[in-house]
């Protein structure tokens, strides 16, 4: 009997295991108990809410965390409860089963964290699960701590060696259980002394003889310092197949032998068996409710094919460690630049390298891509997870706010990154929760704008080219650009006297500081405004616009690269330096006229197309490249579409071509660099830049665009003499890439 | 040659620390998710003892028991079903079904040995 030690390592192992699940379980809880809410839940979401509320308890259990064994021990009762029909699923159990969902997350993660929560903590949630089940289900005490006394075991101090009569009268069927006489020979002989007498009596003739009954009894006599419960525990197995009988033969010196149980156990165990028997009738009769055939058997769960649940069923999965996945997806990152440097120098080899050498780089090229692309693939999974969490928020909100309101979503299984998913829910909440208090009007409202009166919120996702679309669409008020541009005013935002389209007004939701919310309300305006929900989705890479119509409603996109490793881009060259503009924003490209380019006023310059005038951004004067085409007629201007929807021609020497480049932060490698997002390693091993349209956008060349050589360069960069000749040696972030 | 058991539970957490804890005590460990899973091993694998979770999707530990004990070649395997629910009245499924003993969870690791040599020396 070895094997009871576990290493810190190991357990160190175990115990993350048992964190990663209870994430899991958590989530499918939370999933499950938005659909109990919205009363789309089928019979098996109740066993499936059970299930995870009984794994986390029993790993809390392994691992000794007292306090979340105890709170999910109460909270599966009350479940349990549920599921046996005791208790009706009413509108106040389901908010404490939810209450008490959130309460078990965050017990695990204090037990994650170890860290002391207050002692009253959950505890008035914890009463109200009791008071349901004293009230509702009848049960007293609520049967809590029964169970762990149960196990509690008796050891009654019997020092000296006693002397027992046990007789041991199998029933038929013992065999049918498994179990074997043998065994429990063996084991009772660990306990002491013992004396074996074998009753063949009741043996049948051969020709009647069922091999499978059991026909043998015993009768043993054992000398032991055991009690009477450690003899029992070896019959723990075999007490409904047997009658059994310990008797103690001698009176010795023992104190306090009360004679325990009485002497035919046989009797209750059957009673317990055949209520038990009828209960799982009971039960299974509950989770079946859709289909009323009572059965006896309990059924197993019906397939669920529209339910979370449906992820375990028939599709095998690992659980890999997510630094396993990145290190594969950086690994295959550098491939993919080997291979392309590879094929770089193959080509300028061209003539010696011939035919045969040239396929076998594009085949391999191919599968590299293919390799990146299943790579990429283990990253990705369906914005289910975030779009699931939306429900609870919905109803939660418009209790608050007093509005009704109803949610659509589709294209929950679309996949996207995981980072991105984890960086989807803040945003998503964000906005649906504005969405309801300012978006929606209230009920009264709805009625005498001839509205139905329950407010609908759609939230939608979709694959568009490598990119995820997310949009919040509400049917409500839609944005008063009047009153939007008069509070911008007031807050200083902009210019009282300042012209702006409908676009760039609908924008102004998204400038800092903003919030239209007449009082800041508990349900939003914490301080936290739509300003934040861009900068967080730019800094997924992705973009945000808004479209409103007055009275109609309001719909905000969300635009984000469906994975933060690589990005397709064009590269261009500007003198010597390329950079990649990411290819989504890209509109078109062409080279002016000389008249197309006009000079502003207060300094700038715009060209027009097709009768619109767009601010131009000269890439050579923001990082200072010497060398570089200067007049956009002579080189090229490459329209790029922002966020918002608006324009900005960037001037460029030349395209090179569209190219898939894997990105590296610069943030983690160097420092922040204004306008820039990242960086790229070339086929030739040097370095690109990745420039961030958002950024160029607001760097200046708004105002004082001609004039750019000041704060905004990349300090390295000017510290060099204009013309100084490229060097290798430099850091990456000079972009010298020659 | 080592026994080999069949533990079965949709919990990785506790499918780890069974297999941990045997493998330590010289049984060669088989795992399954859920009956369904445990049935397909069944039928690849010939093992001499099947612990497994109650409360699984797709397919129950009492649904296991049952299936295994209806026929085929582990119809007398002793099965141990794992439970924490007071005990009695899962228990009773599980005897009812017919297995052959059972664990309260949580256990230890010398507890989980000392009932598997019970019924699996």
């Amino acid at each position: 009997m070895s094997g009871g030690k576990i290493t810190g390592d190991e357990f160190a192992q175990f115990r993350k295991t048992f964190f990663d699940e209870c994430d899991e379980l958590l989530t499918n809880l939370d999933e499950r108990l938005s659909c109990l809410q919205e009363e789309t839940a089928d019979s098996e979401a109740l066993n499936s809410i059970f299930r995870a509320v009984h794994s986390i308890k029993a790993g809390a259990g392994a691992f000794n965390y007292a306090r979340l064994v105890a709170f999910s021990h109460k909270y599966e009762a009350l479940l349990d409860l549920l599921r046996e029909g005791r208790i009706e699923q009413s509108e106040r159990v389901i908010t404490a089963l939810v209450n008490a969902g959130d309460i078990l997350a965050v017990l695990v993660e204090a037990a994650q964290m170890e860290q002391d929560l207050a002692d009253d903590y959950g505890a008035d949630v914890l009463d109200e699960l009791e008071q349901i089940m004293e009230e509702d289900g009848g049960v007293e005490g609520a049967s809590a701590g029964d169970q762990d006394q149960a196990e509690v075991e008796v050891s009654n101090g019997d020092d000296g060696p006693s002397r027992f009569r046990i007789s041991f009268k199998p029933h038929a069927e013992l065999f049918r259980h498994a179990n074997e006489p043998l065994l429990l020979v063996r084991e009772l002989k660990t306990l002491g002394d013992l004396t074996i007498t074998c009753d063949l009596s009741g043996l049948p003739p051969l020709r009647s003889l069922e091999p499978e009954d059991a026909y043998l009894s015993w009768t043993f006599e054992l000398a032991t310092g055991k009690s009477r419960d450690d003899i029992a525990e070896v019959f723990e197995f075999v007490e409904d197949d047997c009658d059994l009988e310990i008797t103690r033969l001698d009176t010795a010196p023992v104190s306090g032998d009360q004679e325990k149980g009485s002497p035919n156990e046989a009797e209750a165990p059957v009673e317990a068996s055949d209520a038990a028997a009828s209960s799982a009738q009971k039960t299974s009769a509950v989770a079946e409710q859709a289909s009323p055939k009572p059965t006896a058997k309990v059924v197993p769960a019906p397939q669920n094919t529209k339910g979370p649940a449906s992820g375990t069923t028939g599709v095998t999965s690992i659980r890999v460690d997510l630094d396993r996945v990145d290190r594969l997806v950086n690994v295959v990152g550098e491939l993919v630049i080997t291979q392309s440097m590879l094929a770089q120098e193959a080509a300028e080899r061209n003539e010696a390298g011939g035919l045969q050498a040239a396929q076998g780089h594009e085949e391999m090229a191919t599968l590299i891509r293919e390799l990146q692309e299943c790579v990429m693939a283990i990253r990705m999974q369906p914005v289910k997870s975030v779009f699931a969490r939306m429900p609870r928020l919905v109803r939660e909100v418009s209790a608050k706010v007093g509005k009704q309101v109803r949610l659509l979503t589709t294209g929950e299984q679309t996949e996207v990154d995981k980072t991105v998913i984890e960086e989807l829910a803040d945003p998503l909440t964000h906005m649906i929760r504005n969405a309801i208090d300012h978006g929606l009007e209230d009920g009264e409202t709805r009625k005498e704008r001839g509205k139905a009166p329950v407010g609908t919120i759609k939230l939608a996702a979709k694959h568009a080219g490598g990119n995820i679309l997310i949009q919040v669409t509400d049917d409500g008020a839609g944005i008063d650009r009047r009153k939007l541009f008069d509070k911008a005013v007031e807050k200083g935002i902009v210019a009282a006297d300042a012209k702006l389209g409908d676009d760039e007004i609908d924008d102004l939701i998204f400038a800092p500081g903003f919030s239209t919310a007449k009082a800041v309300t508990d349900v939003s305006g914490r301080g936290v405004g739509m300003d934040v929900v861009r900068r967080n989705i730019n800094n997924l890479g992705g973009r945000i616009s808004v479209q409103s119509v007055l009275g109609k409603g309001t719909r905000f996109t969300l635009t984000i690269p469906l994975t933060l490793a690589v990005l397709d881009g064009m590269m261009v060259a500007v003198g010597r330096e390329k950079y990649i503009l990411p290819l989504t924003s890209i509109v078109e490209s062409f080279q002016p006229e000389r008249g197309q380019v006009r000079a502003l006023a207060g300094g700038g310059e715009v060209v027009s197309i097709r009768g619109e005038f767009i601010r131009l951004i000269y890439l050579h004067r923001l990082f200072n490249v010497p060398g570089a085409i200067t007049e956009p007629w002579n080189g090229l201007v490459v329209l790029l579409e922002t966020a918002n929807g608006g324009k900005i021609g960037v001037v460029v020497d030349e395209l090179i071509g569209q190219q898939q480049v894997v990105i590296k932060s610069l943030q983690e490698n160097f420092d922040p660099v204004p306008g820039v997002s990242g960086a790229t390693i070339l086929g030739n091993g040097k370095v690109a830049l990745i420039l961030d349209i958002e950024q160029l956008r607001n760097m200046p060349g708004r105002s004082d665009g001609s004039r750019p050589n000041g704060k905004h360069h990349i300090p390295e960069t000017s510290s060099h003499a204009p013309d100084a000749p490229p060097n290798d040696g430099q850091p990456a972030a000079m972009a010298q890439t020659g | 040659m080592a026994k080999k058991i069949l533990t079965v539970d949709d919990s990785k957490t506790m499918r780890d620390m069974v297999s941990f804890t045997l493998k330590g005590a010289g049984f060669e460990v088989v795992e399954a998710e859920d009956g369904v899973d445990a049935l397909s091993v069944l039928d690849k694998t010939k093992v001499d003892l099947i612990i497994t979770d109650i409360n699984m999707p797709n397919m129950d530990g009492v649904t296991l028991v049952k299936r295994v004990r209806g026929g085929g070649a582990h119809r007398s395997v002793p099965i141990l079903v794992l439970t924490t629910e007071g005990g009695e009245q899962k228990k009773a499924d599980g005897r009812a079904a017919g297995a052959t003993g059972w664990i309260v969870k949580p256990f230890t690791p010398d507890k989980l040995v000392q009932v598997v040599n019970k019924v699996c020396p």
